[in-house]
């Protein structure tokens, strides 16, 4: 039996952690993440889990500390936002280096300067290419979900790799949304017993973790890397196919909604998709077949699947809340990586929206939908990338 | 506080059967200090050790592909984070221990230049103390960015001729003098803080002994002289750690719980000028020009010995 509850995006993650019952935990506090730690905090201080909980000086060494405790052999979790994944930076090329699965809920939010504490994706865009895998949930129920088959895609013996998990800072983290619970024993069971590769703290066995490889290896260490990244995406399906046996919830790589018949299509990352799913839905009642795609797995990126998904549509609008100052937004360039190896694709558009918090409200997505329904009829784009919900 | 337990001091005879844990194979220069520093550590333990480096001159020369000189797990990840990567496998360990799938006694040692550990560590030194991590974190001081090629470091001693503080026609060499890591950790009021010299190897031995077998955080600043940058002779390490003990330039102490010991006291006080006389860095202070420097070094080192001798329990 489920357990239903009303519980903000921060207290679900918080509490599949909890059921998760990590072996250590390494944090620092950063807004909007806090409320996820602080639960956790509480949930130690109270001996409801066994992790420790290691509050260190910053986020440097929290992923440090990470690093040092997954090397160790065991199951490892922190949680950050902004700034603190930024000062991380460095350290999330090491852990995913080093192949250590370690989990990370990333509550998202803006990078300075000017600072602001609100929601945008420019933090985990920004670890875009460190090596660790990422899944995007657009709500509290899909953050929980997420968070916990995190730990079975990291833990995967085949692929042994660190994993994010992003939500919206505020919008999720802070706002109480409907969930669904898995009974503790399910998770349990789900989860798994930890088990160990060449742990550190094997004595009889020693290990060199973290050598020095030069030009004739280090070439070799980083096609592994990539080698490794393309057995992800099945481990991903895999592990969604048991998810929904007990949770009954399907996930995939992506979400394809009202997509299979539509001409046009947006394409946006978390809590935004809802939004647009509502106007889409408005637009279907008008007789406009608009539909939607909402990446899930955004590291490694489903080139073909993506692909294979829009590639019917006459005109699509990318929506990025994040910008790569003076180029496209980022997720824009992967989809339009993926449409270009094939031959008839349909029209693109970026919009850049929602930047330091700025709401994503229903008549920008109707903007941008009509807009979409115009590039449709003339086949002509005029500004391929454009902020929208600007203050003029 | 649980009773420390005194342990036999080795001897010479007992060490040469124990097995050496680091082993020749590594690619430190001939003559380096960090290497004997490593060993004589190593050698002290009675336990298994978990060691752990930052980046630097060991960290890049003891574990290159698939060779390694460390018969014992050893961990690097990066340069300003031993003490924080170090915690993180000692806070593994204790749930592991309490969750009954290891029951070996295992201790944790890094092994940081001083770049690692009084400059772009501290911060993570300074938190893991803090923290209470059941750890002994080991600083081999050679007083500058040896690894990437002789920058100074806040290590670095007054007047030192290094590549970022060259000897020029205006500056002579390091203008400020070095930061006192050793009393700075000692401020932490952790329950062991020690400096020592690999010169005075039953010294260093015996403290090493000490530290691991008290709970908490430990700290250990060991004198590691590196020929290349202090432009000295290839086979002078040990020769030069005992002038820097003779002059006070290093002086031989712990800080247990508070109470410092000088657990070595120099027959006859050295001039600092036999220290710096042997070494290329400091050739320029003996132009006329630069004898105040020679001057204010003479008098740093003789405040803090007396600062230290009054300080002391008798």
């Amino acid at each position: 039996m489920a357990r239903i509850l009303a519980v903000s995006g921060n207290e679900a993650v918080a509490e599949a952690l909890r059921q998760v019952n990590p072996d250590v935990c390494a944090a620092y506090p950063i807004t909007p993440q806090t409320e996820l730690m602080q639960r956790f905090a509480s949930f130690v201080s109270d001996g409801i889990v066994d992790t420790e909980l290691i509050l260190v000086e910053s986020e440097h060494s929290a992923m440090s500390t990470c690093i040092g405790a997954s090397a160790g052999g065991g199951r490892v979790v922190t949680a950050t936002s902004s700034q603190g994944l930024a000062l991380m930076w460095e350290m999330l090329y090491i852990a995913s280096g080093l192949r250590l699965p370690i989990v990370m809920p990333v509550v998202n939010r803006s990078l300075s300067a000017p600072i602001n504490i609100h929601c945008d994706h420019s933090d985990a865009m920004g670890a875009r290419d460190s090596g660790w895998i990422q899944l995007w949930s657009e709500n509290a129920q899909e953050a929980y979900d997420n968070t916990l088959q995190a730990f079975r895609i990291a833990e995967h013996m085949d692929i042994r790799l660190p994993v994010i998990v992003c939500m919206d800072g505020f919008i999720i983290g802070h706002s109480i949304q409907r969930i669904e619970y898995l009974e503790d024993e399910e998770v349990k069971k789900f989860v798994g017993e930890f088990k160990p590769l060449n742990p550190l703290l094997d004595i009889d066995n020693p290990k060199s973790y973290g050598p020095l490889i030069l030009p004739d290896l280090y070439h070799e260490y980083k096609r592994a890397q990539h080698e490794v990244m393309t057995k992800v995406k099945d481990i991903v399906l895999d592990v969604a196919e048991e998810f929904e046996k007990i949770g009954g919830r399907r996930y995939g790589l992506f979400e394809a909604y009202r997509l299979d018949d539509a001409e046009t299509a947006l394409v946006i990352l978390n809590s935004a998709a809802g939004t647009s799913k509502d106007v889409i839905d408005e637009f279907r009642e008008r007789g406009i077949m608009a539909g939607l795609l909402k990446p899930r797995l955004f590291r490694p990126f489903p080139y073909e699947e993506v692909a294979n998904a829009l590639k019917h549509l006459k005109a699509i609008c990318v929506l990025d809340r994040a910008d790569s100052f003076g180029g496209y937004g980022p997720l824009f360039m992967e989809v339009s990586s993926a449409l270009y190896q094939v031959r008839e694709r349909p029209r693109m558009i970026n919009k850049i929206y929602g930047l330091g918090g700025r709401d994503y409200l229903p008549q920008h997505a109707e903007q941008v939908l009509s807009e979409l329904v115009e590039i449709a009829k003339t086949d002509k784009v005029e500004i391929i990338k454009e902020y929208i919900g600007v203050r003029e | 506080m649980a009773p420390v337990r005194t342990l036999p001091v080795l001897t010479l005879k007992e060490l040469s059967k124990k097995e050496d844990l680091f082993t020749h194979g590594h690619r430190l220069c001939s003559g380096c200090g960090a290497p004997i520093v490593v060993k004589m550590v190593l050698f002290a333990s009675d336990h298994p050790v978990v060691a752990c480096s930052s980046t630097g001159c060991l960290e890049v020369s003891s574990c290159i592909s698939q060779h390694t000189a460390w018969k014992i797990p050893w961990i690097h990840s990066a340069f300003e984070n031993a003490a924080a990567t170090v915690a993180g496998v000692e806070s593994m360990y204790r749930v592991l221990k309490k969750k009954h799938r290891i029951n070996k006694e295992i201790k944790f040692v890094t092994f940081c230049g001083d770049g690692g550990t009084y400059d772009i560590g501290l911060q993570s030194l300074s938190g893991a103390m803090e923290r209470g991590h059941d750890m002994l974190y080991i600083c081999y001081d050679n007083g500058a960015y040896m690894n990437t090629g002789i920058q100074r470091s806040s290590a670095t001693p007054l007047g030192a001729d290094t590549t970022t503080s060259p000897v020029g026609s205006v500056i002579p060499g390091k203008t400020q003098q070095r930061k006192n890591l050793t009393r700075i950790m000692a401020a932490h009021d952790i329950p062991y803080v020690a400096q020592a010299s690999i010169s005075h190897w039953l010294d260093l031995m015996k403290k090493v002994r000490k530290a691991l077998e008290i709970k908490g955080p430990k700290f250990m600043n060991i004198l590691s002289p590196c020929n290349r940058g202090w432009r000295s002779r290839t086979d002078d390490a040990i020769l030069l750690s005992r002038l820097a003990v003779d002059t006070c330039y290093w002086p031989l102490y712990e800080v247990e719980n508070g109470a410092i010991r000088i657990t070595f006291k120099p027959k006859e006080k050295k001039p600092i000028v036999d220290f710096l006389k042997p070494q290329g860095r400091f050739k320029h202070l003996f132009r006329p020009e630069n004898e105040w420097i020679i001057k204010k070094f003479q008098e740093d080192v003789d405040r803090e010995w007396e600062r230290l001798q009054k300080e002391a329990l008798p």
